[in-house]
């Protein structure tokens, strides 16, 4: 599709905010390899990873293909700057201990599954069908992370602590998946995507059925953390930037 | 749940060409469980041929697996080793890959491999908490079996052990 065929890059900016939150929260998951608590946990989390890192490439693939610039799904990925990516807030947060990151997983997954219901019903046929294939993955991996929720949150006195802890500190960074920008206004418009505040309500059903089993307590919503989807990342960002680019930065074009 | 058919090549298709096509295609098998053919996957969704060029839709099985573009090298290479000047490959997406498209005699080849075949049905929407499926060991048929991990050495399988023979083995998990 030539650059003409997005008026003001609307559909680009939109696929960058998807593929964006894939690639930052697979490259999360990939730092554990080599440091989880146990080999089948490392497994989860590396496959993890490596289904968010698929999910990155299809969609960057199809935004690069928007864009018509001739830059590839690489390009995407790892040539661009901290203010040019459109993730959200909680996926760039650090790993923390084992149940911070379950707790990240958790309240992530659970948005991104039901965000993945609405998209594959999406206008644009190209996204409808990659969300249905992605849905699917998703739906597997939640099954996983609400259960470690509910482990951890119903084990002993420690995980219970270390459960509450992380979804507490977390919780501040999930305003902002139900929070809309101008591109979110154009998804909603156009049929291409969900309205991000239609989203709150079927989440919070989710949400509150795993916390309760998991005897977690629902934090009160207070102030809420935004503005990673219009470039304006935490500081962590950097961090986790010159981790993934390193290699392509210092050496161009490399591939093994 | 069968596979849909396959669609047939839009203008001028020569159906003989296609089968010869897919003919070539017959023995190529995955990277990652080499007892499977791809046929016995499911992937290979459609063959449409045009003159000189074949293009081959292949349903990927995870949008990660690495073993998706060594499965399109090995096609192109076969198309390529049978003279086709222009083989190209289409990643097909929908509808998406599931297992319930592994043939039976794909079942009956993992079992033998060692590897539980999947479940039949794939699972329902939104059963966060629904009891685990029943999964035979492939070395004694028992029952009593224990799942290990929700996940594997590849992305398609999960890890489980026998409570009879003692013996830990894969399943190739339900999507």
């Amino acid at each position: 599709m030539s650059p003409s065929g997005d008026p003001g890059g609307m559909r680009f900016a939109y696929l960058l905010q998807l593929g964006d939150n894939a690639l930052i929260l697979g490259q999360r998951l990939g730092e554990w390899v080599g440091h989880a608590p146990e080999l089948e946990e490392e497994l989860a989390l590396a496959n993890f990873a490596l289904d968010y890192i698929g999910q990155a490439r299809a969609l960057f693939t199809l935004a690069a293909e928007t864009e018509g610039y001739g830059r590839s799904e690489d390009d995407l990925a790892f040539l661009r700057d901290g203010m040019d990516y459109r993730n959200v807030l909680l996926v760039e947060q650090p790993n923390g201990n084992f149940a911070d990151t379950l707790a990240r997983q958790f309240l992530f997954e659970s948005f991104y599954q039901i965000q993945l219901e609405a998209l594959a019903e999406s206008s644009d046929a190209q996204l409808a069908q990659l969300a249905q294939k992605v849905q699917k993955e998703i739906r597997y991996h939640l099954r996983h992370t609400a259960q470690w929720v509910v482990r951890l949150g119903d084990g002993t006195e420690l995980s219970h602590q270390r459960m509450q802890h992380a979804i507490d500190g977390l919780w501040r960074f999930t305003g902002e998946l139900f929070s809309a920008n101008a591109v979110d206004h154009w998804a909603a418009e156009s049929a291409v995507g969900p309205s991000p505040p239609s989203l709150q309500r079927p989440w919070d059903t989710l949400v509150d059925e795993v916390l309760e089993e998991a005897t977690i307590a629902r934090p009160e919503s207070g102030w809420m953390a935004s503005g990673g989807k219009d470039g304006r990342h935490s500081e962590h960002m950097g961090h986790l930037l010159a981790d993934m680019q390193f290699l392509q930065r210092a050496y161009p074009g490399a591939t093994w | 749940m069968t596979a849909p058919e396959s669609e047939h090549a839009v203008g001028g298709a020569d159906s003989a060409r296609e089968a010869e096509v897919r003919a070539w295609l017959v023995t190529l098998s995955d990277p990652e469980i080499p007892v499977l053919t791809l046929e016995d996957l499911g992937i290979i969704r459609w063959v449409r041929s045009e003159g000189d060029s074949v293009t081959v839709g292949i349903a990927p099985t995870y949008t990660g697996c690495p073993a998706t573009e060594v499965i399109e090298a090995s096609v192109r290479e076969a198309l390529e080793s049978h003279g086709v000047t222009e083989p190209r490959i289409e990643r097909v997406m929908s509808p998406p890959w599931t297992t319930d498209w592994i043939s039976a005699e794909g079942r009956s080849k993992l079992a033998a491999y060692g590897i539980a075949p999947p479940a039949e049905a794939t699972n329902s929407k939104r059963a966060l908490f629904a009891p685990g499926e029943t999964i035979g060991c492939p070395r004694c048929d028992s029952v009593n079996t224990i799942r290990v991990s929700e996940f594997g050495s590849t992305p398609c399988k999960a890890s489980y052990k026998c409570g009879d023979c003692l013996e830990p083995f894969e399943y190739f998990k339900c999507i």
